[in-house]
């Protein structure tokens, strides 16, 4: 039982980080029309800035007040000199030229910092572990990584529901030329919401540095469960990122955990172990064929 | 007048060609430069380069022209880049491939002509059992050796439940099968993790709730640094000890995973410590020429062209007595930085394995320390199942 509490906190966690990705990507994806499969180079970016500055002044939250700001600004400049040229293409081009910006991004980072990865700690103030519940000691830091993910979500609520911007980019999404007849600049809209969007695959990426691997080509291995959680929870909705990526991390992380166990009661232990690492990495797939069978357009599309 | 000048500037260009007249011999080095890996071919490709330098541009008194290409870990590409050596440039020693799934594509075609290839890293044993060929050598290891030292020495220490985690591909089982192969305790548990996987918290609780006395895994790269970082941060490296091939602890990684890493126990076929003159002189060159100090990988790349060379010397650069100079290959006839060295019958090395262990290198990083030789002069478990006797 204490092992399976402990199992979902692991999916969580998992579900939150994937939250802060799919967040700034389905906004971008549903507002602007743009796939932009460089999200995961954001993501990058902000490892590579927090683990740099992290290791040059010794801080992190300095590393995360550089790295932030850096991604934001970087992703904006993205978005006025290639993006721009692509809202009216196919989705094709905009496939192809963001997987040009992934490539560019990955060589980029390999002549900055060379090829080894980087290094970058927990802070010392969040490498204990904490007892929530008697019996399991959880890290404090990935406890924090779920309190960052959550305070964001409910940052975002409040924005699209309750600030004058939040409605705008609500209209400017529903109908871009009526929007723009109403006096509201569609174009600086654009750049902040993308730029909204990459700081939140850069905070994912700080959040993420010192649990992983800080390495060019980090951001792709997550961009693939950042895209099924957008089509399960339904294309521009952020709710739907919510719910998605809550459910995409347990998933995953409860198929990882409890399968092999499963596959033992009725296969034998050698063979177990490798039908259910196989059933595991399907899960997620296997989940979202389901809802989209169910939901075709995902839990909670935007515009329905 | 002007026509003297005419002549003197056409006999300028073609005086020193014609003192040169000996072609240098090319080798062919498919590695991989790009991706995640790729600072594993550039290490093999530094150690090579090094070796060519120390020479003054030959290996053995032989000029030699070094053909480097990037495979970018994909088979089809490395395939392309081979059959353009042999073809094109005409060359007759190859080396360089990093990864086993590579090696696999390129090199039975390769050595079925009359070409050399050396290999200075991937070691899978197809290569070293029915696949083996005349034309193929291995200068680094056969790819179980690194586990089956971690196996014995874990035996050895008195581990009786240990558990197992690798990912989910064809190398993860192997690496295992090679760890199992001189562990004789119970095994609490055997994980197969996705290729790639970042977070291990699902798998790092199983094993904690499992309570093994041991954990052995084999995660190449980014993963092992994932697995580690994420093992120590939930306080386990405290209460079960974690071994593994070197592939996760080599020099450059560690400076990635810091102080999560400290205290692990792996296995090698070589460390920078290793007390031997011509080892001193390589890692002294290295980090004089790199600014580094040199990994495994840079050590294979090293030995790769210090063989290449001895083979070179014994034949007068002349390839084409392509008989002699596999003979002089096979002979392995170097001063190796492993101490000894030698060839199986399948042509992999015999050679010493040790344990090593994550220490603090006094500059606020860290390396490794030689703990002692777990085998001595250990071959590979495939020599029977090889043609060659």
């Amino acid at each position: 039982m204490l092992l399976f509490i402990e199992q979902i906190l692991n999916g969580l966690q998992l579900g939150v980080t994937l939250f802060l990705m799919s967040a700034g990507l389905t906004l971008v994806f549903g507002i602007m029309q743009v796939i932009n499969l460089a999200h995961g180079s954001f993501y990058m970016i902000g490892a590579y800035v927090a683990a740099t500055v992290t290791a040059l002044s010794g801080s992190f939250l300095l590393g995360l007040a550089v790295a932030l700001p850096a991604t934001a600004v970087i992703g904006m400049l993205v978005e006025a000199i290639v993006l721009r040229r692509l809202y009216k293409k196919e989705h094709v081009d905009q496939v192809l030229a963001t997987f040009g910006l992934i490539m560019f991004f990955n060589e980029l980072t390999r002549i900055i910092w060379g090829r080894q990865p980087l290094f970058m700690d927990v802070p010392s103030w969040l490498s204990g572990s904490v007892e929530l519940i008697p019996g399991i000691p959880y890290p404090s830091y990935r406890i924090a990584v779920i309190g960052v993910g959550l305070l964001v979500a409910l940052f975002l609520y409040l924005m699209f529901t309750r600030t004058r911007i939040g409605m705008q980019i609500r209209a400017g999404a529903s109908n871009r030329e009526m929007a723009g007849a109403l006096g509201i600049n569609i174009r600086l809209l654009y750049t902040l919401v993308f730029g909204l969007g990459t700081l939140l695959a850069g905070l994912a990426g700080v959040m993420a540095g010192p649990i992983l691997a800080v390495e060019a080509g980090m951001g792709e291995s997550i961009l693939i469960l950042t895209f099924v959680v957008i089509v399960i929870g339904g294309i521009g909705s952020v709710r739907g990122a919510f719910i998605g990526a809550l459910l995409v991390g347990m998933v995953d992380t409860l198929g990882r955990a409890f399968l092999p166990a499963l596959f033992r009661m009725f296969l034998s232990s050698a063979h177990a172990d490798g039908v259910a690492a196989s059933v595991a990495s399907m899960s997620i797939y296997i989940l979202m064929a389901i809802i989209l069978i169910w939901r075709p357009q995902g839990l909670l599309p935007a515009h329905s | 007048m002007k026509k003297l000048l005419v002549v003197l500037v056409v006999f300028g260009m073609f005086v020193p060609n014609v003192l040169l007249a000996v072609e240098p011999v090319k080798i062919g080095m498919v590695t991989t430069l790009s991706t995640k890996a790729g600072y594993l071919g550039e290490d093999v490709r530094d150690g090579f380069k090094l070796a060519i330098a120390q020479e003054d541009g030959m290996l053995g008194g032989v000029p030699v022209e070094l053909l480097v290409e990037d495979d970018g870990r994909d088979p089809g590409k490395a395939k392309q880049i081979a059959d353009r050596f042999v073809k094109r440039d005409n060359v007759k020693i190859m080396t360089g491939i990093i990864f086993s799934n590579v090696a696999l594509a390129v090199v039975p075609k390769v050595v079925r002509g009359e070409v050399l290839y050396i290999s200075p890293n991937a070691g899978p044993s197809d290569l070293a059992g029915k696949g083996c060929n005349e034309n193929y050598f291995n200068v680094a290891y056969q790819n179980d050796n690194l586990d089956e030292v971690v196996g014995k020495y874990v035996s050895d220490s008195g581990f009786k439940n240990v558990y197992l985690l690798a990912p989910n591909y064809p190398a993860g089982k192997d690496h295992l099968a090679g760890f199992k192969r001189y562990y004789t305790g119970k095994i609490s548990g055997e994980v197969y993790t996705k290729l790639g996987q970042s977070d291990y918290a699902a798998e790092i609780s199983a094993l904690r709730a499992a309570k093994p006395d041991a954990v052995f895994f084999f995660l190449p790269g980014g993963m092992g640094i994932n697995f580690i970082k994420q093992y120590s941060q939930a306080g386990l490296n405290k209460t079960i000890p974690v071994f593994g091939p070197a592939f996760s602890f080599d020099e450059r990684l560690l400076g990635a995973v810091g102080a999560a890493a400290k205290g692990v126990k792996n296995g090698s076929q070589w460390t920078h410590d290793l007390d031997n003159p011509a080892n001193k002189q390589f890692v002294e060159a290295f980090r004089a020429a790199y600014d580094r100090t040199p990994t495994l990988y840079a050590s294979q790349g090293y030995e790769a062209a210090r063989l290449i060379g001895s083979a070179l010397k014994s034949v007068g650069g002349d390839v084409t007595k392509f008989d002699q100079l596999r003979a002089a290959v096979r002979k392995a006839d170097f001063e190796s930085v492993r101490g000894q060295f030698a060839f199986t019958t399948n042509q992999h090395p015999v050679q010493n394995l040790y344990i090593r262990e994550v220490v603090e290198d006094g500059k606020g990083g860290y390396t490794n320390q030689t703990l002692k030789a777990v085998f001595t002069s250990h071959g590979n478990a495939y020599v029977d199942d090889c043609k060659m006797q």
